[in-house]
């Protein structure tokens, strides 16, 4: 190894280039259970993606009837029955953890679902990929137009702009289904289309027209390979029982053609059973050959597994030369032992578990959680004042949150110094001493509070104050606590 | 300096600049020329900006630009817009009368968060932020007020002031008993020592209080009133509560006496506008204190 360098082998001008160059890839069609598996995937996907901000929910009057809307501009999510406010976000912290470990447990099982079924960039890649095969043809055609160096007839420039044209426009409602989750859909739709929508609607669809279709028409695989993390992590997360797409190279070696496979097999000599067709390497859609064994590029949709299942059935051999397995039990096979699947081991084990504690406890919070909440901040300047007749008043700002679909009528308790009186300011007409308090459904409401301590009861230190609100209609209590401070 | 075109370094045969250092000679690699184009790009894009907006110092005033454009005409424009905003609130808010404001939630809301605002610009480098006050300058907060804490006494005082020089200020102010020769030092003493007693505050040993109080008799309670209660009409303080405006011991007492007070609250009537005006009004009776 101790071979001298040439210092020119070190420079980057005039030695090899800094990046590979880019390969366009052109996966052929396959069908195969995996194939329609990804046709159903890519159906709910999108499905769900484009049609739920039209799903509707009855919330009452005055509240949005979108089942899952994110209004920014009142600061509020609706998923369904469940309204949570911006101080409520630990939520969403829990669901990209349940997310996380939910990705790390499909890893552990089936390697990379995510990235072959589920990922966006793959599932709008593929939608891509059918367009630009109905329109310009299967693998063959599609190489062999860009290669053509003859001047362009009318019937292929009509070819490529209507392939762009669908691109944009499958891009476009993309974008445009996305601003649909942060407004009402239907209103938004009727002000798209007349051109009175705001104007950070349509900047957003243009956003994101142009990334869907830049990463799905254009960059693709390379955004898998070069832009994802997830393929260098999850080499960190896989271990030897987790399933991947494997070629299965003790059956396969060594490759022969199926002329003089048949004839060694005649013969009574060990032959494999790949017959170097290629056909895994023509579906794939980042443009690998599974052979080499597990890669990184390998966003594992199983579309070989479907083209190689179909060539078997061909040449009359067992299916799945390729498939979802591992390196031990190769291993296991050559060694004449039986496989093993174990998919229940401590990795998937303590995943699961994590994923039901998390979910468990966010359910739980979410489903006790209360409607009605206080809170109370303390005047800083002055924190205390002495009174005429030598009584002391602390001020506080209350802060009442009604978080429920419906007015509630609220009565305000404070526990504290003896004989304190408390006054509410610009609500002491109706009851001075336990002032009621109307809160409109949906909304906080920022109240004076005066608490003062007469004369005789002034305590020379702080002192902790309790306040209880309760709705006086359902009997819902919520309690904040403070100090009652002297001067 | 070599011709640095002839002198080829061996190792890499690159040209060098012909810089030399401890026998280590620079290589002359030079800039890339995207990085060039992008340097004349800004150059260029330098003079379109001159050209486009106001740049150049002149001696009185600066070179405009082509469309005009002024950061101060955009803040102007913003804050017209503001208004145009609030427009309708400030309206409700100058029409409705004080009470009614303090029974509106709304109004009340909008009158607080207004208020607080301008008090912060206006009043607080003398009351304070939260209006707790300091020596000389009232405590907003307290429930004891020189000229009286109803919503239409605390706005009058703040449309025209005290001994503000407005035509209709609150005038009133104490007296310099000791620098006028009105009253005897020892006579100062023995009155303050009486006031302190008012309150039931301590007072110094041998104090006279009889004599205190014919010395109070005669000077004092034409202002303050019969037993030192005050009198709001002339910003009189009640002389028998447990706040004080400069202080409760004796040498305040005597300072004040002697000295006399009259601090000045500004008129603001003019400065600020009616409806302003009466969302401070509405905020400094919120605090706690008002009547």
């Amino acid at each position: 190894m101790n071979k001298t360098v040439n210092p020119k082998d070190l420079t980057s001008d005039d030695g090899g280039p800094l990046y590979a160059p880019h390969k366009k890839v052109y996966p052929q069609s396959v069908s195969g259970t995996f194939r329609r598996i990804k046709w159903g995937l890519m159906a709910i996907c999108l499905g769900v993606y484009y049609f739920l901000p039209f799903v509707r929910w009855n919330r009452g009057l005055g509240a949005p009837s979108q089942a899952v809307l994110i209004d920014l501009p009142n600061s509020r999510f609706y998923f369904f029955f469940i309204e949570l406010w911006p101080q409520e976000v630990y939520y969403f912290t829990g669901l990209l953890i349940v997310a996380a470990v939910a990705l790390f447990l499909m890893n552990s099982v089936g390697g990379r679902i995510w990235c072959g079924y589920l990922c966006p960039q793959t599932v709008w890649t593929d939608v891509f990929y059918a367009v630009e095969r109905l329109i310009e043809g299967d693998r063959r055609e599609r190489m062999k137009k860009d290669k053509s160096s003859d001047p362009m007839k009318l019937e292929r420039i009509s070819e490529i702009v209507l392939k762009h044209s669908i691109w944009l426009m499958i891009a476009w409602w993309t974008g445009g289904a996305w601003v649909l989750y942060f407004n009402d859909a239907p209103t938004l739709v009727k002000e798209l289309v007349t051109f009175q929508a705001p104007m950070i609607a349509y900047i957003w669809i243009g956003i994101l027209t142009a990334t869907t279709y830049l990463l799905a028409g254009y960059m693709r695989e390379q955004v898998c390979t070069y832009m994802c993390p997830w393929p260098r992590i999850q080499a960190a997360l896989t271990d030897e029982w987790a399933l991947n797409v494997t070629y299965r190279y003790d059956r396969g070696e060594k490759r022969t053609s199926v002329k003089k496979a048949a004839e060694l097999r005649a013969l009574g000599e060990q032959v494999g059973d790949c017959v170097d067709c290629y056909q895994c390497v023509a579906v794939c859609p980042t443009g690998i050959d599974i052979r080499n064994g597990p890669q990184m590029e390998c966003i594992q949709c199983g579309l070989c597994i479907d083209a190689c299942d179909n060539v078997m059935t061909k040449i009359g051999r067992p299916k799945r030369l390729i498939g979802y397995d591992n390196d031990i039990n190769i291993h296991r096979r050559q060694e004449g032992k039986a496989p093993i699947y174990r998919i229940v081991r401590a990795r998937t084990v303590v995943y699961s578990a994590i994923i039901v504690a998390v979910g468990g406890f966010m359910v739980y919070t979410l489903a006790t959680r209360s409607l009605l909440d206080v809170n109370v901040l303390h005047d800083r300047n002055p924190v205390a004042v002495k009174l005429s007749d030598g009584s002391i008043r602390n001020a506080y700002t209350v802060r009442l949150l009604n978080k429920s679909g419906y007015d509630r009528v609220i009565a305000i308790d404070a526990e504290g110094p003896v004989n304190l009186t408390m006054h509410v300011v610009g609500a002491d007409s109706v009851t001075p001493d336990r002032p009621m308090i109307v809160i409109p459904r949906d909304a906080t409401s920022e109240l004076r509070l005066l608490v003062t301590a007469p004369a005789e009861n002034n305590p020379d230190k702080s002192i902790p104050v309790r306040f209880h609100v309760m709705d006086i209609g359902l009997g819902v209590a919520a309690t904040a606590t403070d100090n009652f401070v002297a001067p | 300096m070599t011709d640095h075109h002839s002198d080829i370094d061996s190792v890499s045969g690159k040209s060098t600049t012909g810089h030399e250092w401890d026998g280590i000679k620079e290589l002359n690699t030079p800039l890339p020329r995207w990085w060039v184009i992008t340097f004349y790009l800004t150059i260029v894009w330098a003079i379109g900006y001159w050209v486009v907006y106001p740049a150049w110092p002149l001696i009185a005033s600066n070179t405009t630009g082509m469309f005009g454009y002024s950061s101060r005409a955009d803040v102007a424009v913003e804050l017209a817009n503001l208004e145009k905003i609030r427009g309708g609130k400030m309206v409700a808010l100058g029409a409705a009368s004080l009470a009614d404001i303090e029974k509106d939630p709304a109004l009340l809301a909008l009158a607080r968060a207004k208020g607080k605002t301008v008090f912060g610009d206006n009043c607080a480098p003398c009351h304070g932020t939260g209006g707790a006050g300091a020596k000389g300058y009232p405590n907003l907060n307290d429930d004891d007020w020189l000229w009286g804490g109803t919503l239409d006494q605390i706005m009058q005082t703040i449309q025209f002031g005290a001994r503000s020089g407005h035509a209709k200020t609150h005038e009133g102010q104490m007296l310099a008993f000791g620098k006028d020769g009105v009253l005897k030092g020892d006579e100062i003493v023995t009155v303050a020592n009486y006031v302190r007693s008012l309150s039931g505050l301590s007072t110094r040993t041998g104090f006279d209080a009889a004599k205190g109080e014919k010395i109070f008799a005669e000077n004092c309670v034409a202002c303050h009133g019969d037993g030192g209660k005050g009198n709001q009409e002339m910003g009189a303080p009640n002389l028998t509560d447990k706040i004080w405006l400069y202080g409760s011991d004796e040498a305040t007492l005597i300072e004040t006496i002697g000295q006399g007070r009259a601090g000045v609250m500004p008129a603001w009537e003019g400065r600020l506008d009616p409806a302003t005006i009466k969302a401070m009004a509405v905020y400094v009776h919120s605090l706690g204190g008002g009547k």
